[in-house]
């Protein structure tokens, strides 16, 4: 009994609490700017005034059309449930339990650019080959990130690898995660989330056809999405093992509150990367998570 | 005093791949000097005990030439010939990175096969100049711009430099005057060459140099 309710007491945290970070980048970005902004809530009122509308599909597309959305959003939501939450654990927890978060993560993004290409519109074919293409570098970061966390706590449970801190290498390994943090959710300066010209856009140039319920799901995975990696950046850094139950909660809500203030600060201070630069940032995330990964390695021989 | 001097070392070698990866000169100039500002502090650091008036000396000509004169005569030849945006090198800017990546990595392995003093062994100063090295090569040997080419003959430099400091106790002090006297001076030089290039060519693509002109 105490389990389910763990288990939905800790879904409605997620997914209830996941569309406040756009809101609040976005104020960030209208604070920056000197504007009143769109209201922290506006991506709830999205959410809800999308669920009413009806779905226009695409006399070409296949039921994958919608499948692909929802299989991308239980397959975020489970990767939700593995992420440990400070002191209370992850709801689910196993040996080798980051690889299933990865491949999760992939599964997702896997299923958005399926159903990106199930229009058969030349355009948003390019916008998922741009997404998996940028895909294929920053996973390499962060499944070097996972390494030098695993070989610092010699664990490969995420619990256990994120209870301490990352030791010498935190600040690598913090820039690191930060850079495939926006890479992957399509943050500025990889991409523009308010962007709708059709040369630039990449996550945006995905979800065009996409209307009604489906659309709510793309976009509430999205914001989850970046609460995970959020979270993941936070623990990763900070010794949440070491603190009291209360001081690793706040060490975390204010940790997430910083890295989303942080996106918004670089969003208003950063212009969009030309194109062809970008694959040379994510090497830069790539070789900062690998150096975290020597000075762990190194660090634990000694 | 290892940890801060490690810590320092780490951070040049940082630079090193900021320099291999940034495709504006300014910021590959901006590197060059933040890099040459650590090396100047790191006597001080080393010799933190017994500090004396020429030890500050060397420090704060260091400092100044490195940091200061050096990058301002860059500065200034790259306003005159008024660019600021690398050409497409020979050695595009992600292989650079990468190579960069190889050699610092190559040269923490190599250091631990050197038979090292003891004293130094736990020091980060022999990969820090191996790899400053390689980098310089890099850049000397895939940029194509006449000013990326003199940053990366810096960085080289700045590479023997950390080596010499294995020597400090054993190096006169006029050696790493002239040094440094030499190498401003050859900034010096190229800043006019770079001027004279401009001029000649109409830009600072050293490719364009190999061919033959009435």
């Amino acid at each position: 009994m105490m389990l389910i309710l763990d288990l939905i007491l800790r879904l409605a945290l997620w997914l209830l609490l996941a569309p406040l970070l756009p809101g609040l980048i976005n104020r960030v970005k209208a604070w920056v700017a000197g504007r009143r902004g769109p209201p922290v809530l506006q991506l709830y009122y999205d959410l809800a005034r999308l669920w009413r509308k009806g779905v226009v599909m695409s006399t070409l597309a296949s039921p994958g059309f919608v499948a692909g959305p929802a299989v991308a959003w239980v397959a975020l939501t489970g990767a939700a449930l593995l992420m440990p939450l400070g002191p209370a654990g992850a709801a689910f927890s196993f040996r080798g339990d980051v690889l299933m978060l990865i491949y999760l993560l992939a599964l997702a993004r896997f299923c958005t650019a399926w159903a990106a290409m199930e229009t058969g519109s030349a355009f948003e074919g390019m916008g998922a080959a741009r997404e998996v293409s940028y895909a294929v570098l920053a996973e390499a970061a962060i499944i070097t990130a996972v390494l030098s966390l695993s070989v610092q706590t010699g664990s490969v449970s995420l619990v256990t690898m994120l209870a301490p801190s990352a030791g010498a290498g935190a600040v690598l390994l913090a820039a690191g995660l930060f850079t495939v943090l926006l890479a992957e959710n399509c943050r500025v300066p990889f991409d523009d989330p308010n962007t709708h010209l059709e040369l630039t856009m990449i996550h945006e140039v995905m979800v065009l056809d996409h209307s009604g319920p489906p659309f709510a799901v793309i976009l509430h995975g999205a914001s989850m999405k970046l609460l995970l990696f959020a979270v993941l950046l936070v623990q990763a850094v900070l010794p949440m093992g070491d603190l009291s139950p209360l001081a690793a909660t706040g060490a975390l809500a204010g940790g997430v509150l910083a890295v989303t203030v942080g996106v918004g600060l670089i969003e208003s201070l950063m212009a969009r990367l030309a194109f062809r630069r970008v694959p040379l940032l994510l090497t830069t995330a790539f070789l900062l998570c690998l150096f975290a990964l020597l000075v762990a390695w190194k660090g634990n021989r000694v | 005093m290892n940890e801060t001097l490690n810590l320092f070392i780490g951070l040049a070698m940082g630079l090193n791949l900021l320099a291999l990866g940034s495709s504006r000169l300014p910021s590959l100039i901006q590197a060059m000097s933040l890099q040459g500002m650590l090396l100047g502090l790191m006597p001080l650091i080393m010799e933190h005990e017994h500090l004396d008036w020429r030890l500050g000396l060397i420090a704060l000509a260091t400092i100044a030439g490195k940091g200061v004169v050096i990058p301002t005569l860059l500065r200034r030849a790259m306003r005159a010939a008024n660019i600021d945006r690398e050409i497409e090198p020979f050695i595009g800017f992600v292989p650079s990175l990468l190579l960069g990546a190889a050699g610092t990595i190559a040269a923490v392995a190599l250091s631990q096969a050197l038979p090292l003093l003891p004293e130094h062994a736990g020091l980060l100063l022999v990969p820090g100049a191996i790899a400053s090295v390689l980098t310089g090569f890099v850049l000397l040997i895939g940029r194509a711009e006449a000013i990326s080419q003199v940053c990366g003959y810096l960085i080289l430099e700045n590479g023997i430099y950390l080596f010499g400091l294995l020597l400090i106790h054993s190096t006169p002090l006029v050696v790493e005057f002239g040094i440094l006297l030499d190498v401003t001076v050859g900034v010096f030089v190229i800043g006019i060459i770079v001027d004279r290039i401009q001029r000649a060519f109409d830009s600072l693509d050293t490719r364009k140099l190999t061919a033959l002109r009435e």
